[in-house]
């Protein structure tokens, strides 16, 4: 049992290899590098343009929604394609099984245009 | 006759559709909640309220009724497994939710966010984490691990005027879906690996090995990767605190409880069956996974000074204890995890509900230094938390105290005597901060801001504290309740 956890010294090594090597880069360049400190370095953006305001911000999320929507008929298509080359064989319970599942994204979209996100506002 | 007609031919495979009835009932009653939703906007939240419950009820009446299930081991071409096992996570699960639906009403109202949204969501939410329990197939877990993420994203960020929520909404998402990679990455590799993504597949597979192959065991870690995001384990702890705090606290009650458990019932399928074969190797990643988790999250926690945060370190240092049982690799040690689970869902969830009813308004009074005093100003909360606390500590006579030695008694029989070391040490570390809690509302003056804040509740709020805490301490005076329903329900089915 010893040696068999053995083979994962190998994975410690590695994880050893690794974190030393990050390591003595980082030491290596702290030690190498030149240091001139400024005050212009602090800044947000060094090319000059000093920063207004906070960094939230709201965002028009209309063709987002228009995304999702899109959602709705794309994944309604991907099962009807293969659906529609085989039903014939598997009867009435394919036809209602599919009912349902359409039934289901039909509620979405009826959902969406109660909320009144179909409305270009 | 082409294999995908032979395999969706309805005279080779009957579809059975009873082992997912819970899932149906869930999903069909947050459909309805949408529709009621969608045609008829009301502020009143009471049928929502009503209307998910019953269907959480009828989900329950489902999933009982799966108890004495005398068909096929795994319905639906192996992809739902029908045994007491994935009963007995659907019903603390829907427990969880049930009790999670009673807290957010009130809550909801007083910080002014009651939405139709709100019930649909934690519906789906709840669906996602049934199905997880019972799904014996790599694609479903991660179809049903979406499902419940999803929910759980939107969720979290329910009050998003409030920045924290958005905020946590936004770290919850990003490392989830850095999760989700994680695991669809991982089951790529099992594919590889065995050739199938069936559960039951994969163990025979990997059986018939002498050597642990290089795939099977990047599968074995890439899974154990993503599944560790979901529990909340050390090193993927990160978006805890912050979720769980900034998420309204109604939410990190349902989400603290049920996600967990829910993750765990994939967990301890995956790993107790498909990967079953390899162990060896698995069982001393899980151990140093459980001795990290508990180190970090108890010592992170005594530095903290919000109690959503406290509460949030804490549940990560508990993922720690719950993964020693699964650590064990054992069947006692399954057994001891899932008690566990179970009484960690109820404590957890317990403990945030009287944070909710303690904060007023939303998310005003979280800060440990508004506890001071708790006991005195309401006597009933206050003894409800101490219950809690003290059964997350692990002191008798407190469900969580069998918990622990449970789960420390599989993993010593286990030969895991070092990791039970670690975990009791840390524990006894832990203690200092529950108690420092209990200290603050008992010998502590209420802060003269907050002395004059009525804190209130209504009756389904009462409900959401007094019925855990209740249950904290029955299941500690008799545990034999619930390890009665263990020897069958921790014998997985495939």
């Amino acid at each position: 049992m010893e040696s068999y956890y053995a083979q994962y010294g190998v994975v410690v090594a590695v994880l050893i290899a690794g974190i030393g090597l990050v390591a003595v880069a980082f030491t290596a360049a702290r030690i190498v590098a030149p240091r001139r400190p400024l005050p212009e370095k602090l800044t947000t953006y060094e090319c000059g343009i000093d920063p207004v305001g906070e960094g939230w911000a709201q965002t028009q999320i209309r063709y987002y929604i228009y995304a999702f929507l899109f959602v709705i008929f794309d994944v309604e298509s991907v099962f009807l394609f293969p659906w529609a080359t085989i039903f014939e064989r598997l009867g009435m319970q394919a036809v209602v099984e599919m009912g349902i599942f359409i039934f289901i994204l039909a509620l979405g979209l009826l959902y969406a245009y109660r909320k009144k996100v179909l409305q270009w506002a | 006759m082409g294999p995908l007609a032979q395999a969706v031919a309805p005279s080779h495979m009957p579809i059975v559709l009873r082992p997912l009835l819970p899932e149906l009932i869930l999903v069909g009653t947050a459909l309805a909640l949408m529709l009621l939703d969608a045609l008829r906007p009301t502020p009143d939240q009471r049928p929502f309220v009503l209307l998910s419950l019953a269907g959480v009820a009828g989900a329950a009446a489902a999933t009982l009724s799966l108890w004495t299930w005398k068909g096929p081991g795994s319905v639906l071409g192996g992809m739902i497994a029908a045994d007491r096992f994935a009963v007995y996570f659907r019903l603390v699960i829907l427990a969880a939710a049930a009790l999670g639906i009673l807290l957010s009403s009130y809550y909801l109202d007083r910080a002014g966010e009651a939405r139709g949204e709100y019930y649909p969501l934690l519906l789906f939410a709840t669906a996602g984490m049934t199905l997880i329990t019972a799904a014996s197939d790599l694609i479903l877990i991660f179809l049903a691990l979406e499902i419940l993420s999803l929910s759980l994203y939107l969720l979290t960020g329910f009050s998003f005027r409030r920045l924290a929520s958005a905020e946590a909404s936004m770290k919850y998402f990003l490392l989830g879906a850095f999760s989700s990679a994680f695991f669809l990455y991982g089951i790529a590799f099992a594919y590889g690996a065995t050739g199938t993504t069936n559960l039951a597949g994969i163990a025979t597979a990997l059986a018939s090995r002498v050597n642990g192959d290089a795939l099977a065991l990047i599968a074995v870690g890439l899974l154990a990767v993503g599944f560790s995001f979901k529990i909340a384990a050390v090193p993927f702890h990160m978006w805890t605190p912050d979720a769980y705090q900034g998420a309204p606290t109604c939410v990190t009650a349902f989400m603290s409880a049920g996600t967990k458990v829910a993750a765990f019932g994939a967990f301890l399928r995956v790993f107790g069956v498909a990967f079953l074969p390899l162990a060896h190797d698995w069982r001393a990643f899980m151990g140093v996974l459980a001795a990290i988790s508990i180190i970090v999250g108890s010592v992170l926690a005594i530095a903290q000074t919000d109690i959503k945060r406290l509460l949030a370190y804490s549940s990560i240092a508990q993922a720690g204890f719950i993964l020693v049982g699964l650590s064990a690799g054992t069947q006692a040690g399954i057994q001891s995890a899932m008690f566990y689970l179970a009484v960690y869902a109820g404590t957890v969830l317990g403990a945030f509900a009287v944070v909710a009813i303690a904060s007023v308004r939303g998310e005003e009074h979280t800060a440990l230094s508004s506890y001071a005093g708790l006991a005195r100003r309401r006597p009933l909360l206050g003894l409800a938390l101490t219950a809690f606390l003290l059964s997350l500590a692990g002191i008798p006579p407190m469900a969580g105290f069998i918990a622990k030695v449970s789960v420390f008694s599989a993993a010593v029989q286990a030969g895991s005597w070092p990791l039970v070391l670690i975990a009791v040490l840390a524990s006894v570390a832990a203690a200092f901060f529950y108690i420092r809690v209990i200290v603050l509302m008992y010998m502590q003056d209420p802060a003269p801001e907050i002395e004059g804040v009525r804190i209130e509740s209504d009756p389904a709020g009462w409900a959401a504290v007094l019925a855990p805490a209740f249950l904290t301490v029955v299941f500690g005076i008799l545990p034999g309740l619930l390890f009665g329903l263990l020897r069958t329900a921790s014998v997985v089915r495939f």
